[in-house]
């Protein structure tokens, strides 16, 4: 073998193993979604936020239209804070929109889910979310069930 | 003060190139050399002869500072290369070169390439120049038709011309030759008896020749070493060692079976050997 | 019984000279590799025969572990109707674990082998000696170029294995099983995490490319100089190439994804 055609295969390697490296990055992983455009921040605080992560989708009518950017805790009201990052082409949601933390299918991931209201003023950068509703645990749902079933057994 | 520089300068010429003194070397329990004494005279042809399994190659092995002698010196150029390490004995080896007992040739690259190896490597001439030096040496081992065969197309005896050829590639002050008519026609053994000697003269070097080859190793060899169980048993020019009354020297020179030197490798009695192996049974 | 504990203290005793000898070794590599980059063309040609010749091999059996994991990933996901979440799985795993490990353990059986089988013969027909002759250390001219080759070549094998296993996971779940297009790769992108997975993985590519080199390396280079010796090193790079992939992935893993 010539030194052209083995110096020809090793660049065939070393760009597939580029490729394949460019491709993992690109289209297996969220590296798309790190680019956010613009965008700006509203707040939202919960009760509970079980199962939500920094990352987690924020969607309206199932579009996804930003994400999750922290997740805190306020020491004096006893409440989740969760600042949400929302894309900057979408600054008209109404005022009176709210938030609810939902789960993909029975076990899948949480993800904020926001609901628009009728204001005719929207939602400003810096913004808290009023309306909110908090993640349903599995748990607390099966032990409420229990508990109405029992009480209707033996009133 | 020309006077001393002119002493200096006679005392130089008149050190020999490779000086062993009182040379101590064992593989574990079983003692290979045990007190050798060698010269190697600048541009001579010096044979060093001896049965199979003496050491001959581990001789040669310590004067290349492959391996390390647990006690006397060795000096090569005056430099004592039991000593060195790293840079100083690397820049001692590119002036040495070495025709190993079986050729090793790089088998990953063709003959032009092998020959060409130590150019490349400590040299920065241009390709053409290369090539030149390499076709030339080629040509002086008779093989410059087989560049561009690879070394496992090659027979035993041509591996061996194209080791030859490359060992001189670099033109050393000094060629140390393991074996180097073992598997030769007679008439490439005619030739390489010729070139060990017309390059010896021509380009100023010194030789070492390990060789069984009696004949041919008279022929060019102008200082003889004999030796056997670690020692040197006889040495002188060809013509000594005929006269000599060495017992050692007559068995070695005429190959008489009986005598001094040992055909066996070290051993208890056979008798005694055998019978072990009835009792063992 | 002292007979017994004296033979157990010999073992451990070459064992630990061993591995004294391996990491003299792995110095002088070490310290042969950066003069490396003024004469690269010695580290292509290695690259071409550790990487290139390699390729077949991690190709087709990428294509078919990712096939593998999207059918036993699709049957175990239908039953929690779950099956969108086939792309996760598929990629999860191998640029995780699979991709780095199974890439690892074929390395060392196609390329390490073969490190050691050339180093060793080169030792038993005396080319090293020949070169050490010539003023040629072969620790810089032949072993650092194979060691740099082996480094660079295993994570580019290990991410080309993961991705032509997410493509052959595609080819069955959604090509096959009718799983939903964009399902399989927008779940597979919302949850692959590009440093926690795809780096971590390419970081335990890399070491796993370096040890296994370095294992082969050694091998070859420290083996009996016999056809018996070199196949005995042969052997040995594969058997410990494997376990001490496998071990320090377990490491590797704890460290990464144990919190
Ligand atoms: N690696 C080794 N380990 C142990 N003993 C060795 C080793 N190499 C050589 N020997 C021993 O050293 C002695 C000398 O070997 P050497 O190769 O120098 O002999 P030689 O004189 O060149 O023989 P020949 O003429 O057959 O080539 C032999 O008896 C051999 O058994
Ligand atoms: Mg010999």
């Amino acid at each position: 073998m010539t030194s052209r055609t083995l110096e020809i295969w090793v660049g065939i390697f070393v760009a597939a193993g580029l490729a394949a490296l460019f491709m993992l990055a690109m289209k297996v992983s969220n590296l798309a979604a790190y680019q956010t455009g613009p965008s700006y921040e509203v707040t939202a605080r919960f009760e509970d936020v079980s199962g939500l992560k920094v990352r987690s989708p924020v969607t309206m009518a199932g579009v996804r239209i930003g994400r999750v950017k922290r997740i805190e805790f306020d020491d004096e009201a006893l409440q989740a804070v969760v600042t949400l990052e929302i894309d900057k082409r979408h600054n008209r949601l109404p005022r009176d929109t709210s938030a609810s933390i939902y789960t993909a299918g029975l076990l899948g991931e949480k993800y904020v889910g926001l609901e628009a209201g009728g204001e005719e003023e929207s939602l400003k950068p810096g913004d808290r979310i009023r309306l909110t509703q908090d993640s349903m645990v599995l748990e607390k749902l099966i032990a409420q069930f229990i508990a109405k079933f029992i009480e209707d057994k033996n009133p | 003060m020309p006077q001393p520089f002119c002493h200096a300068f006679v005392i130089m010429n008149e050190t020999p190139l490779v000086r062993i003194r009182d040379l101590h070397y064992a593989r574990g329990s079983h003692v290979i050399f045990a007190g050798v004494d060698i010269d190697i005279r600048r541009g001579t042809v010096t044979a060093i002869m001896g049965p199979s399994g003496t050491g001959k190659t581990t001789l040669l092995r310590l004067i290349g500072g492959q391996l390390r002698p647990d006690r006397g010196s060795i000096e090569v150029d005056g430099q004592p290369v039991h000593r060195l390490r790293g840079k100083a004995l690397y820049a001692l080896r590119k002036r040495m070169g070495m025709l190993f007992q079986n050729g090793a040739l790089l088998t990953d690259m063709d003959v032009y390439d092998n020959i060409a190896f130590p150019l490349r490597e400590h040299t920065a001439l241009p390709e053409s120049l290369i090539r030149t030096l390499v076709l030339m040496k080629l040509e002086a081992v008779g093989l410059r038709g087989a560049r561009h065969l690879m070394p496992s197309q090659l027979s035993g005896g041509m591996a061996r011309r194209v080791a030859l050829a490359r060992a001189i590639a670099l033109d050393p002050m000094m060629v140390m030759y393991d074996e180097p008519f073992t598997g030769q026609d007679p008439i490439s053994m005619g030739v390489l008896v010729r070139l060990i000697r017309t390059l010896n003269d021509a380009l100023d070097l010194t030789s070492v020749v390990v060789s069984h080859d009696i004949k041919e190793t008279r022929a060019i060899a102008d200082y003889i070493y004999l030796l056997s169980e670690g020692k040197v048993v006889a040495q002188g020019t060809s013509e000594e060692l005929e006269q000599s009354d060495s017992a050692w020297a007559r068995q070695f020179l005429h190959g008489e079976p009986d005598g001094p030197v040992p055909f066996h490798y070290p051993a208890p009695a056979y008798a005694e050997d055998l019978l072990a192996g009835e009792e063992a049974a | 019984m002292t007979e017994a504990l004296r033979q157990l203290g010999l073992v451990g005793l070459g064992f630990f000279q061993r591995l004294g000898r391996a990491h003299l070794l792995l110095l002088a590599i070490l310290a042969g590799v950066p003069p490396l980059f003024l004469r690269f063309s010695l580290v292509v040609r290695q690259l071409y025969s550790v990487g290139v010749l390699s390729l077949l091999i991690i190709l087709v059996s990428g294509l078919f572990v990712g096939m593998v994991l999207g059918l036993q990933g699709y049957n175990t996901l239908v039953d929690f109707g779950a099956e969108e979440s086939l792309g996760v799985v598929v990629a999860l795993s191998l640029v995780r674990e699979l991709g780095p490990v199974v890439t690892a353990l074929l390395f060392a059986g196609r390329a390490g082998s073969a490190l050691t089988a050339e180093i060793g013969l080169m030792k038993a027909t005396e080319q090293l000696s020949a070169m050490e002759m010539m003023a040629v250390d072969p620790i810089r001219r032949v072993l650092a170029p194979r060691f740099l080759a082996g480094f660079l070549a295993m994570p580019l094998l290990a991410a080309i294995f993961s991705a032509v296993g997410v493509i052959g996971g595609w080819f069955v779940g959604v090509g096959l099983l009718g799983v939903d297009d964009g399902a399989y790769w927008s779940q597979m992108q919302a949850k692959v995490d590009l440093y926690d997975d795809i780096w971590n993985g390419v970081v335990k590519s890399i070491v796993f490319g370096a040890v296994v080199t370095w294992i082969a390396i050694f091998e070859g280079y420290d083996a009996v100089p016999t056809s018996e010796g070199v196949s005995r090193a042969t052997t040995r790079t594969v058997v410990h190439s494997a376990l001490a992939v496998l071990g320090l992935d377990f490491v590797l893993t704890a460290l990464m994804f144990g919190d």
